[in-house]
């Protein structure tokens, strides 16, 4: 290109390539210099980068890198490091009873913190985000507990589950269905269901629910209690409060009543370790209907 | 006889994909082997239809040495642009909404599963490969002074692509998929595909050799280096076993990581080398034309050009940061991302530059602005990419919406905004018009689609680093503060304000449509050009 044979563009004043394709030309402009040197510097950052960690792959494996690093001792590090900060409190959660975490007041905050990260991932699936529940799974923050809601037996229905088949000691309540297996006549079980209403005070057919309170004290009582106050050793849920597990209008009850739905919680024991259990059962106790 | 062996070829595949159907070994290659069969007969029934029987016309002759331009295939692309340009942005849209309200989640063919493949493939291979094809068929035709080589071998070119695209669209419904990112298409639409590129490569290359031009111009150096690297590409991350030749479903070649690696291998470069080499190639020719001015630097094109395909290759493995990827692999991949921060720059300042002498032209010609808007996002992308392809940000910008905002300012940015510009620039020349319909309707067009992009790219950055941040919350014994399900309950806002900036891209887009409508009907809007008013402004220095 040199002479300056080639056509000087007027604008920028360089010297064209002297070449042309449909009305294009181009400039011989040179390389900017803050690209070339800024290029060169990433050109620099990379190879001393590539010295410092693992980077080119030999016949048996690859360069280390002289700073020694690798993602996975990094990771054992950090996971080693975790551990040993909550070493005294873990052993704690492992040896000490319930109660006594929960009377320890920094060990109790500790379970709770933990019990909250483990509730996220393993419980929030069936209980929601918030521990209130939906149809079927039961809100953990109010005061009804179907199995007992002190410390032991929350840590009991969380470590066997409930009608978990994987688990011997799981515990199982098994409801008549006393529709489908024809034990009580469509009628009956809708006057049941009103009187069930009427338990809690709530409006109901008066007349309904006085034909259904013989058939509730012959058929539902033994395992409700009389008052519907329920019986926790059964599983079988207090009907005299507002708080409903498949829904508590006169048809969703009288559904319960004619094929009972059967809810299922897996038993968490040999899958999460025991101080993850305890904390979790310290953490639902805290949610605020612990007894 | 014109177009009679064609009727006959396209009744016979019609045929064959007919057996396909009778004798499929699934549902789904069936119900697929249907819609084929429904495309072939359609396009079938329009070739007999077209049968000119008779000596044929006589070859166009000459005049005064210049070839003529096969420019038939350049209007179908430029159609068939923004045909699919539409299709892909309102697909996006709806996905958008999708993720903002789940019940609009339509079980099985719409639900998100199906048609985010839909819309990614909508957007980059048939909205930017339509572009790329109808570009490239134009300026290589023009820059090397010679007619498309092939003969009709260009015809099937475009109308096997339609047809790969067709037949990928529809399986993505049906729920007939690979499971690869971007190479969703299973294993008997891959091999269409293959047989449709080769036949792309010869008619470029063809082209090529038989030019009048002693040089090759740069813009065909990125076309041709896009071509060749997307063939290589979509072989080795196709490879794989069919499970029956009459069923729709097939096993991969690699299994575990080597998978993962040839699929991100294969992931990037199509951003690399479909995204940005064969984009490059179209801004090398629309720019320094619509501006009239030459291109700034020779030099820094063979610099940027040779040092920007030789490192791409190799950047893959930044999309497996902390994964079972080995650490050399890793980091491999990290130092090549890095080093293309400046090559890919390269083309910015090319692009950038070339206005010098030119800058006045942007007050009054939205096209060119579109253009050079076009190249600022590009700029913009290619540092956020070797920025977060740093381990340290990966770390926390890998899996959020950060990265979805990346690609759309490379996507809606830079691909689709050089595009706009290359296909008005285009219509009124392929159609033989006077100018376009309105330029005013192309300054809305700019302002919709630009805003659109901000909105997009912004909620995403905030999105995407809120997420980021709610994963690695760790409280002071250690214990993550959220699960998954907060983090995407707090992405709702951010979900919906981003569906509204893919609604004002898509805006931009129909309002170019009905503009090219009325252009290529032969309309002009009478309006006073933009800046007319203005005194003329003398030439900077």
């Amino acid at each position: 290109m040199a002479g300056h044979e080639n056509e000087i563009d007027q604008i920028s004043g360089t010297e064209t390539t002297g070449h042309e394709w449909d009305g294009i030309k181009e400039l011989n402009t040179p390389l900017p210099r803050w690209w070339l040197w800024t290029f060169y510097a990433t050109i620099i950052f990379s190879l001393v980068y590539v010295v410092l960690y693992p980077a080119i792959p030999l016949i048996n494996g690859a360069t280390q890198g002289v700073l020694g690093w690798s993602s996975r001792a990094l990771l054992r590090e950090e996971i080693a490091e975790a551990e040993a900060a909550n070493a005294d409190k873990l052993e704690a959660m492992r040896t000490l009873e319930l109660s006594e975490i929960a009377a320890d007041a920094e060990l109790r905050q500790f379970a709770i913190n933990a019990g909250n990260a483990a509730f996220k991932v393993n419980c929030v699936q069936c209980h929601g985000a918030g521990a209130a529940g939906s149809p079927g799974y039961p809100n953990l923050n109010d005061d009804e507990w179907i199995w007992g809601g002190d410390l032991e037996a929350i840590h009991l229905t969380i470590v066997h589950g409930i009608r978990y088949v994987n688990d011997d000691d799981s515990r199982i309540s098994d409801m008549p269905a006393f529709g489908a297996d024809e034990l009580l006549a469509p009628d009956e079980i809708s006057d049941t269901a009103w009187y069930v209403l009427s338990l809690s005070g709530q409006d109901a057919d008066a007349a309904a629910a006085g034909r259904g309170e013989t058939l509730y004290v012959d058929n539902c009582a033994a395992c409700h209690g009389e008052a519907g106050e329920g019986v926790r050793d059964l599983g079988a849920p207090a009907l005299n409060d507002a708080i409903w597990l498949y829904g508590g209008d006169h048809t969703q009850i009288v559904s319960q009543i004619n094929a009972p739905s059967h809810g299922v919680m897996p038993g968490w024991q040999g899958r999460l370790a025991d101080e993850t259990v305890k904390a979790l059962a310290v953490y639902v106790h805290a949610l605020g209907g612990g007894e | 006889m014109k177009n009679a062996p064609e009727a006959v070829l396209v009744g016979l595949a019609a045929f064959l994909v007919l057996l396909g159907a009778a004798f499929a070994r699934d549902a789904a290659f069936a119900m697929h082997a249907w819609v084929a069969f429904a495309v072939l007969v359609i396009a079938t029934v329009i070739l007999f239809r077209r049968i000119k029987f008779g000596a044929g016309e006589p070859a166009v002759a000459t005049t005064d040495g210049q070839p003529v331009y096969n420019d038939g295939v350049v209007r179908y692309g430029a159609i068939a642009t923004m045909f699919w340009g539409i299709a892909g942005f309102l697909v996006g849209v709806v996905v958008a909404a999708q993720l903002a309200w789940p019940v609009l989640n339509i079980e099985p063919w719409l639900n998100f599963g199906r048609l985010r493949p839909l819309h990614t493939s909508a957007v980059i291979f048939a909205f930017g490969g339509n572009a790329l094809l109808a570009t490239s068929f134009y300026v290589v035709q023009r820059t090397c002074r010679a007619s498309l080589f092939g003969g009709k071998l260009v015809w099937f070119v475009f109308w096997g692509y339609q047809f790969f695209i067709v037949m990928a669209a529809t399986g993505y419904l049906l729920g007939i998929t690979q499971g690869k990112e971007y190479a969703e298409p299973e294993w008997y639409v891959d091999l269409w595909l293959t047989a449709v590129w080769v036949c792309y490569l010869l008619v470029f290359l063809g082209t090529i050799v038989k030019r009048k031009e002693p040089h090759i111009y740069v813009a065909n150096w990125f076309y041709l280096s896009f071509i060749v690297t997307i063939a290589m590409l979509h072989v080795v991350n196709g490879l794989s076993v069919p499970v029956s030749f009459l069923g729709a479903k097939s096993y991969s070649a690699f299994a575990g990581v080597q998978d993962a690696l040839t699929q991100w291998w294969y992931g990037h470069n199509a951003v690399g080398f479909f995204l940005t080499a064969g984009f490059l190639g179209m801004m090398y020719y629309f720019v320094p034309k619509q501006a009239e001015r030459p291109v700034y630097s020779y030099r820094l094109s063979i610099v940027h050009f040779w040092a920007l395909i030789f490192l791409y290759i190799w950047a893959g493995p930044h999309h497996l940061h902390y994964t079972a990827l080995p650490d050399w692999a890793q980091t491999l991949g990290m130092v090549f991302s890095v080093m293309l921060w400046m090559p890919s720059w390269g083309g910015m300042i090319n692009g950038l530059m070339t206005l010098s002498g030119a800058w006045d032209k942007l007050r009054t010609d939205p096209v060119l602005r579109m253009l050079v808007i076009s190249i600022a996002f590009y700029g913009m992308s290619t540092f956020e990419g070797p920025m977060m392809s740093i381990k340290t940000v990966n770390a926390l910008s890998h899996y959020t919406d950060w990265t979805i905002g990346h690609v759309h300012s490379g996507a809606l940015g830079w691909v689709g905004m050089v595009s706009f510009g290359a296909i008005y620039y285009l219509v009124p020349k392929l159609w033989g018009r006077e100018r376009l319909y309105s330029m005013r309707l192309v300054n809305w067009h700019f302002w919709l689609a630009t805003l659109g992009i901000v909105v997009y790219a912004a909620v995403m950055w905030v999105s995407g680093i809120q997420q980021g941040l709610m994963w690695r919350e760790y409280d002071d014994q250690g214990y993550l503060v959220y699960s998954f399900a907060e983090s995407i309950e707090a992405m709702h806002p951010y979900y919906v304000m981003r569906m509204f900036g893919g609604l004002l891209f898509l805006l931009g887009a129909l309002v170019m449509v009905f503009n090219l409508v009325q252009t290529i009907r032969g309309k002009l809007r009478p309006e006073t050009p933009i800046g007319a008013e203005e005194p003329a402004m003398q030439p900077a220095e």
